[in-house]
């Protein structure tokens, strides 16, 4: 017996966002009487963190801080319409949406404060601490709380904003495909390492080195949960996941955890991750889509990698020892080639 | 923010596209605690089977043990006085019987029952819903009702479907394909003229690939929670993934305005995709309103893998022109994409992949005939990269075959077709923000792959555009797979005809408290006789104009701006 | 149906509650006691999400009688606070992003606090082997590792 050692390459992008029905995403923004913001939207946070990046976000366009804001969703009464958490679209649609309805809510706070510090609304800037002053004379200010108090208690004003976020549906053109699928697309490129026993067929993926481009890393940890976790679920689905293994026959399909098998802490590949931010120009402050991306070019790479271990072109997946066993037989035993 | 120590590392390479952002910002790009953490650490955060309600029924579906088989006769006389069953509910007892999921989008016909009654067209299909005091009850009971069934013959394998001869599995489909356009069984991308390219090219690669079927998996399982609130509403607790999804859908199948409906959520266990089919919240709030009490439908374990929809498999046929250099100067795919019995979101799937291809690569001569194929397995769904996690596992597999044909390292092959910033891709767009390159010289560094001096200058930014901007002087195009009897001018409608919903009846009687309204047309704990032949294709109704838009809610508009 | 009468500890608490013959200790603690921090994820003993203790031991609340918890000390992720202060455990993952959806969170925490119970300085291998019985879709599991050894080393070091 024998482990090989191969490694594998890929490279992908992906697009952000649908194109169905045109895909908006609605969001609405209010304050308290003491400055704190709600946001309300009906988007779904599946583990992927919508309710925590749309928080930075409306933080950062209303200029208070983080503890300032809180996300509610999703309730069908008191948030507006959202196509949903699907196509990496959360990020991109919702956060635009969050934006717009900032900007309209923090545009009646700093009328608010204007009046208060009698001053023109276009002079004054958040110092992103619940201060708002005059551009360039930081002791001309008034808190984000004095405005709110202001604004609803004196002056008549509602501290509030509507948002919405719609890339209009693009027809396809049934005899060549043109369309307009999405307006951004997030990239990776990744090198995996696995070791394939030529004895009992086993194939471990050992190590993955990846770049992941995202647009902009809004939030690094929620990015790195999504890249790390989606780069296990991508191992997991080359080489141990299938509802069907004889597909298209449905025998022997798994109906519980003991049989539909998937990598345990035991058996992780370590991962070093690279991320890349170039802009998406209609992203919210760059931002794109990391959660789906991050799984697919593991697939192929650990393909790739098992070639490059013992010389099997696996192209059904799973990877299972039997297709391994059955490619070694075929070719007489490993043929390793350790070209990459 | 550095890099960690070890080979789990994650670092932000900062140094890249600089100039591109501003990093000065107060919350943005930083590393903050998950608004939703603390909830989730000490248990308490609120997911949809975390509300509790007295009187809890429980929902558990009759499914069929066969892959096709037409529905004699369903008796639940048996089922019906056993311990603890409340009610047992069939597809009469639903107030529009037919749906599509993407309907809500304007997108293809109706084609799937809530609860089959003619006939079903996959193994665990449901064809009754018991509701029980117990979950136990409610197992024993679904157990005891009697399908008297005729198996039908079945496919299984997506090319044996699209053969003549093969089983119908999907009436509103009859050739097992759904109809893109009114007009082809499949989604063309025509880009230049592939076969004089693959005539012209040096190497010819060609391939076979195959995606699995892979269950989503979450850790919470799908499910919902009805109850009535007041003001004759229906309040919902969900693990939808989209929760006006859920409610349209609900909305239209139960016949109730969605100002009767609340929906509930936001919380939820894991998705991946699995939680979008808007199976139980109908469901539930259906059993709500025929019960008067709260009622639950959730998927057990063994529900969620075999009959929850899964990533469909796909498989692809990939053949590429190259030259000795390297250039890929045609790429043909065609693909198949499982959908199952039924359609619901896979028609979508293969636009987006249509729209995917070539991959991330500028080649000049681009051709893909990809099909949405019915067959006798469970309904496919949305998955953790919907539309492109196949097909980019067929490409990028295909990749390194290239590679080795030609003599490269594999990841020059990536750099040198590389898409860049002012190339046109194939979907007649032209590429921007791009970063590939990038992507690949980074991890091939870090990775200790030596690259050849041209891929490591390249950068997305430059090379790009001039010729390879334009669009191909001639296309080759074709009326492969013309269809007949469906409009087009819309992606797929019948022509000239709305399809009615097979088993339309009655809304159900708002339940009062009592065990249920029974009686009347439908005879809620005896034997329903359905109708013995599979639901017909053609609609009942002669030329029914389309439903004014007074009708079910969508999520589009009909008259809208379609942007080209 | 004749109920049943189950007096307990449950999180430090003495408890009286009904169980229905048959009952399983996770729907008796949902749905009899209202602690809805151990979560139904299979039914089968094969995920986790309804990790327990009984006298310490981690149990599958999914496969354990309700009514064999007489006289005995429950205790679930709903218990590992001190009040209003978090266990240090809670702690870290919040701060390792330990948690994405957090439906397999509750579990997970109680595996790993009776680790620690039992070996306050447990090595990555002994780590790995007390979650193993934790399934997570999310995570891919190493920063769930990660947060558990960093309150390791804190011990071992104070």
């Amino acid at each position: 017996m024998t482990r090989h050692t191969g490694r594998g390459f890929a490279a992908i992008n992906y697009p952000i966002g649908m194109n169905l029905g045109g895909d908006p995403s609605q969001a609405l923004v209010h304050s308290n009487p003491d400055g704190k913001f709600t946001v309300a939207l009906s988007a779904i946070d599946l583990g992927q963190g919508m309710k925590s990046v749309t928080r930075q976000i409306a933080a950062e366009t209303l200029g208070v801080p983080i503890a300032d804001v809180y996300v509610d969703t999703a309730d069908s009464d008191t948030g507006p319409h959202d196509m949903g958490s699907f196509a990496s679209r959360g990020t991109h649609r919702m956060g635009n949406a969050v934006i717009e309805a900032s900007l309209e809510a923090r545009s009646v706070m700093l009328e608010a404060a204007a009046e208060e510090l009698e001053v023109d609304a276009g002079d004054l800037v958040t110092d992103g601490q619940g201060n708002i002053h005059v551009r360039g004379a930081p002791s001309r200010s008034i808190t984000t709380m004095a405005a709110a108090q202001a604004a609803q208690f004196k002056q008549g004003r509602t501290i509030a904003g509507r948002g919405i976020f719609l890339v209009p549906l693009s027809d396809v053109d049934p005899e060549t495909g043109e369309m307009s699928p999405v307006t951004t697309f997030a990239h990776a490129a990744l090198v995996v390492e696995v070791t394939v026993d030529d004895e009992t067929g086993e194939v471990e993926v050992v190590d993955i080195q990846s770049a992941y481009e995202v647009g902009r890393a809004l939030n690094p940890g929620l990015v790195e949960q999504q890249l790390r976790g989606g780069a296990w679920m991508g191992m997991s689905h080359a080489a141990w996941e299938t509802t069907e293994p004889y597909y298209p026959a449905r025998d022997h399909g798994p109906v519980d955890f003991n049989h539909y098998v998937m990598p345990g802490p035991g058996d992780l590949a370590t991962h070093h991750i690279s991320v890349l931010e170039r802009p998406a120009e209609d992203g919210p402050y760059g931002g794109k889509g990391p959660g789906e991306m991050c799984a697919n070019p593991v697939l192929p790479a650990v393909v790739n990698a098992v070639y490059d271990a013992v010389g099997v072109r696996i192209d059904a997946l799973p990877v299972t020892p039997e297709k391994v066993l059955r490619g070694l037989q075929a070719n007489g035993g490993a043929r390793p080639r350790q070209a990459l | 923010m550095s890099a960690q120590s070890g080979k789990n590392g994650f670092e932000l390479r900062k140094d890249l596209f600089a100039d591109e952002r501003d990093d000065n910002l107060n919350e943005i790009g930083k590393r903050i605690r998950r608004q939703d953490i603390e909830g989730h650490v000490t248990g308490r955060s609120p997911f949809y089977d975390d509300h509790l309600f007295d009187g809890l029924l429980h929902i558990r579906c009759v499914r069929s043990p066969h892959h096709h088989a037409r529905i004699r006769r369903i008796d639940t006389s048996r089922a019906a006085g056993m311990d603890g069953v409340v009610r047992i509910v069939t597809g009469a007892d639903v107030p529009v019987n037919l749906n599509t999921l993407l309907s809500l989008l304007d997108f293809g016909l109706d084609d799937e029952p809530v609860l089959s009654h003619a006939k079903v067209a996959y193994k665990g299909e449901p064809v009754a819903a018991v509701i029980a005091a117990t979950e136990a009850q409610a197992r024993a009971a679904a157990q005891a009702v009697q399908v008297d069934w005729e198996v039908l013959p079945h496919v299984l394998d997506v090319e044996e479907a699209l053969k003549p001869g093969a089983p119908t599995v999907n009436e509103t489909y009859p050739a097992n394909a759904f109809v893109y356009h009114g007009k082809y069984d499949h989604q063309k991308l025509r880009y230049g003229d592939v076969d004089r390219a693959l005539a012209e090219a040096d190497h010819v690669v060609e391939g076979r690939y195959e995606m699995s079927p892979i269950e989503q998996a979450p850790i919470e399982t799908c499910g919902a929670i009805a109850a009535q609130e007041q003001n004759g509403r229906y309040v919902c607790y969900t693990g939808t993934q989209a929760l006006f999804f859920s409610l349209g859908t609900a909305s239209k199948v139960l016949n109730l305005p969605s100002s009767r409906l609340h929906f509930i959520g936001g919380t939820v266990g894991g998705g991946f995709g699995g939680k979008v089919d808007s199976i139980h919240e109908p469901l539930a709030i259906l059993g709500t309103m025929l019960t008067g009490r709260p009622c639950k439908s959730q998927w057990d374990r063994e529900e969620e893998m075999q009959v929850g929809a899964p990533r469909g498999a796909e498989r692809w046929y990939v053949t590429d022109g190259v030259m000795k250099d390297g250039r890929i100067t045609a790429r043909k795919f065609t693909g198949y994409f499982d959908s199952g019995a039924y359609t619901r979101l896979s028609s979508y799937a293969i636009i987006k992949g249509v729209g995917h291809l070539p991959g991330p690569y500028t080649i000049p001569n681009v051709y893909a005939d990809v099909y949405c194929v019915y067959t006798n397995r469970t309904p496919a769904t949305a998955m953790r990269g919907f539309g492109i996690t196949g097909v980019d596992f067929a490409i990028e597999a295909h990749m390194d075959k290239v590679a080795e044909r030609v003599g490269m390292n594999p990841v020059d092959l990536r750099i040198l077709n590389a898409y860049r910033d002012g190339d046109m891709k194939a979907h007649r767009r032209v590429a921007k923000n791009c970063a590939l390159v990038e992507c690949c010289q980074v991890a091939a560094e870090k990775a200790g792959v030596r690259l050849s001096p041209d891929p490591l200058a390249a950068t997305s930014m430059t090379g790009g555009g001039g010729p390879r901007g334009a669009l191909p002087a001639h296309t080759a195009t074709d009326e492969n797979g013309r269809v007949e009897g469906f409009s087009s001018g819309s992606y797929a409608q019948k022509d000239g005809v709305s399809v009615q919903p097979v088993a339309a009846s009655k809304a159900p009687a708002m339940a009062t408290g009592q065990r249920a309204p029974g009686g009347g047309s439908t005879p809620p704990q005896g034997v329903s006789a359905p109708s013995p032949a599979p639901p017909a294709p053609v609609p009942s109704q002669p030329a029914a104009k389309k439903p004014a838009r007074s009708g079910a809610m969508r999520f589009s508009s009909l008259s809208g701006f379609r942007r080209r | 149906m004749a109920k049943i009468p189950v007096t307990f500890t449950h999180n430090g608490t003495d408890r009286a509650a009904f169980a229905d013959p048959g009952q399983n200790l996770l729907e008796f603690l949902r749905r009899g006691l209202g602690d809805l921090s151990p979560k139904y994820g299979c039914g089968q003993g094969a995920c986790g999400a309804c990790t327990v203790t009984i006298d310490g031991q981690t149990q599958l609340a999914c496969l354990v009688l309700a009514e064999t918890v007489q006289g005995r000390d429950v205790r679930t992720a709903a218990g590992l606070a001190d009040g209003a202060t978090l266990d240090p455990l809670q702690e870290a993952f919040m701060d390792h992003f330990a948690a994405q959806c957090g439906y397999c969170t509750p579990g997970m925490l109680v595996s790993a606090r009776a680790l620690l119970d039992t070996n306050p300085t447990p090595t990555r291998e002994e780590v790995i082997e007390a979650i193993s019985g934790n399934l997570c879709r999310c995570t891919g599991y190493e920063p769930i590792i990660e947060a558990i050894l960093s309150v390791a080393g804190r011990r071992a070091t104070a």
